[in-house]
């Protein structure tokens, strides 16, 4: 649209909506954000590799600060200490009974590396590493996941995009693949011929239950 | 034939004898500035299962499916998750920015939010993505609090998010929005714009008052019926771009691995579900006779439409009755008032919407899935009511 032909638009409806501001025109809240300002909160990285900053990192250094940073809960080698989250193995698990999903085997893209460590890690002392520093870290994640070799320097100018699992994603299609679950006339009586108990809870027996202590226990699928 | 009444041989002394709250005044007005429940609601409280996962600051409780009732869920109530503990930000140091393909980047304040035209009330449910996520091997759980616990009902008031983006000029080349949150995680999720300029709102109050803290004060995204994760608390930052940023809460989490190994990305809505909140295992059966059966049901797709309660494990349905408003994308409430003559039940809830989509089964909705998946787990819950009235979560053939 021209201008003048927005700004008879505009008109059309200021004359329309008699008294006060109407919906699609600006209330004039807020104000300019400063260029430091997004700096500082726009440090998202996204898989084509917008948002990453200048700065390399290699293998060797990443190793060094992972041990003194982050290995207290992920393990020496990306492992998972206890019950902190395992960063690399689980290579082919995926279609086992207890998928192993980390880096190397399920993430899709290496930028989401770049920005959670940034963004999150280490836990309890967010976005405190310098790029360098999430450079190295993210080259050694990389390394643990054999993906890259001992010597590799990671940077902008080689960051690459897709992980090995990344074609094994796709976009939602439930619509369509799920389609028998819309139905306008379920079932309402004689639907099968008998039911069968085939699995209880009790068994099992790792509710929580105010009386007992019973946090040791970890059964099967854990939430994420 | 006319049932019997209970007879009494010897006068209750609750009703003969003075009682002590009868006799002596109570406290006065204000003894309790902030209200909270009588002493003998003392067990209705969230609950956390600590083998879940290594960390507080990381984890999640439930909310009481079992002893609430209504609509409504108290604020006190609806479960929390979060990745980075429950950040505390005084309202006047909060600022929330737009930014990204955006004519003018803007920065609001509190202040700036509350004077924006356009202000709504709407009543939407927010469950998360791996609620029942414990239960596709199985019946793990005992209880609807850790089965289904994962959601709350409330209404919010806030400003359509849609405001905020005119508000800085959305460019004709932006296709998703990036939400991002002040806590320490800084979680933030991809959504489609057609979504942020759809019904997302910008939220400041729950139930008529502030944000709870852990709800994410003083401002926290709204998405109705899509995953919980998507609904950043502390909301801080939106960004417009052209493609999604594949954080780590929709590449490492919230995709669906199938059993083929691949894995569903993208899977924001939360399909129709619905759970018997009692009886349950929290809330046995205590007397024969006339009883109520009473549980809720929502849909991410729109209102609910039906809820079909079956007695006897899936074999025989009858529809229960929906009492109370049935808001688009809200949860929900039924009752079937029933007489229990002390037999076995196996009681499950069926939910459909307005799209015409049934609750399946955890068997039918398997077939699609495998048991890897963990999320957008919304089958048809079983509880085996036993001769005593006790009750448990099995499966069913
Ligand atoms: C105090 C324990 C702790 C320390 C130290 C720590 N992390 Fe973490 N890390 C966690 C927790 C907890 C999570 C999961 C957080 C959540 O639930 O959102 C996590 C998640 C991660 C993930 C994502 C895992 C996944 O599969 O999604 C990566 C990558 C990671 N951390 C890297 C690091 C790096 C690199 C460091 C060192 C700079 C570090 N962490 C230090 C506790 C820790």
């Amino acid at each position: 649209m021209s201008k003048s032909a927005k700004a008879i638009a505009f008109l059309a409806l200021a004359v329309a909506c008699t008294g006060g501001a109407f919906a699609g025109e600006r209330a004039g809240l807020g104000r300019p954000a400063l260029p430091e300002e997004l700096k500082a909160w726009d440090i998202d990285v996204r898989p084509d590799g917008q948002g990453l900053p200048d700065g390399k990192g290699s293998v060797s250094d990443g190793e060094a600060l992972f041990q003194t940073k982050c290995s207290s809960c992920h393990g020496e080698f990306g492992e998972g200490a206890g019950r902190w989250p395992v960063l690399a193995g689980g290579k082919d698990s995926l279609t086992s009974d207890r998928p192993e999903k980390t880096i190397g085997s399920f993430w899709p893209y290496t930028s989401t590396v770049y920005d959670y460590i940034h963004r999150a890690m280490p836990f309890g002392d967010a976005q405190s590493l310098k790029p360098d520093e999430v450079y190295a870290l993210t080259a050694y994640l990389m390394n643990l996941n054999d993906l890259v070799p001992g010597d590799f320097v990671l940077s902008r100018g080689n960051f690459p995009k897709d992980l090995p699992n990344e074609k094994n994603f796709y976009d939602d299609d439930r619509e369509t693949t799920e389609k028998t679950f819309w139905n306008n006339d379920p079932c309402m009586s004689n639907c099968k011929d008998k039911v069968e108990v085939t699995g209880h809870a009790a068994i099992l027996d790792v509710t929580p239950d105010d009386q007992k202590d019973n946090k040791d226990e970890k059964p099967a699928g854990a939430v994420e | 034939m006319a049932p019997t009444l209970a007879s009494a041989q010897t006068p209750d002394p609750l009703i003969v004898e003075r009682q002590e709250w009868t006799q002596y005044l109570g406290d006065g007005v204000n003894a309790k500035p902030y209200g909270v429940p009588s002493k003998f609601e003392k067990d209705v409280v969230r609950r956390e299962v600590e083998w879940l996962t290594a960390s507080r600051q990381s984890s999640v409780s439930f909310t009481p499916l079992h002893a609430l009732d209504g609509v409504i869920t108290p604020n006190g109530l609806c479960f929390v998750r979060h990745h980075g503990g429950e950040a505390e930000i005084d309202p006047d140091k909060h600022r929330f920015m737009i930014n990204g393909m955006v004519d003018k980047p803007l920065v609001f304040t509190m202040e700036d939010i509350r004077r924006m035209p356009g202000r709504v009330n709407r009543v939407y449910f927010l469950e998360c993505a791996a609620n029942s996520g414990m239960e596709w091997r199985g019946s793990q759980l005992n209880g609807c609090q850790f089965t289904h616990g994962m959601i709350h009902n409330v209404v919010y008031t806030g400003v359509p998010l849609k405001a905020f983006l005119n508000e800085a000029g959305v460019s004709a080349k932006g296709k998703w929005v990036l939400a991002e949150g002040a806590d320490a995680s800084a979680m933030t999720r991809s959504i489609p714009l057609e979504k942020a300029m759809d019904d997302c709102l910008v939220a400041w109050a729950m139930n008529g008052e502030a944000l709870r803290p852990e709800q994410g004060y003083p401002l926290r995204l709204v998405v109705p019926g899509w995953e919980g994760n998507m609904w950043i608390k502390w909301l801080r930052r939106v960004e417009v771009g052209d493609q999604p940023w594949a954080q780590r809460e929709e590449t490492s989490k919230y995709t669906d691995l199938l059993a083929d190994g691949r894995s569903r990305q993208h899977t924001f809505l939360m399909d129709a579900k619905s759970v018997v909140t009692n009886p349950s295992p929290q809330s046995p059966l205590k007397s024969k006779g006339p009883n109520v059966l009473s549980g809720v049901a929502w849909s991410g797709r729109g209102a609910i439409k039906r809820v079909d309660v079956s007695l006897d494990g899936g074999k025989n349905w009858r529809t229960a009755r929906i009492e109370g408003p049935t808001f688009p994308r809200a949860m929900a409430r039924f009752y079937v008032d029933f007489d229990w003559n002390g037999q076995e039940l196996m009681l499950q809830s069926r939910a459909m919407d307005d799209s015409g989509y049934v609750q399946p089964t955890k068997n039918e909705l398997r077939k699609f899935r495998g048991t890897n998946s963990i999320y957008h787990n919304n089958g048809i819950q079983t509880w085996l009511v036993r001769p005593d009235g006790s009750a448990e979560n099995v499966e069913v053939s």
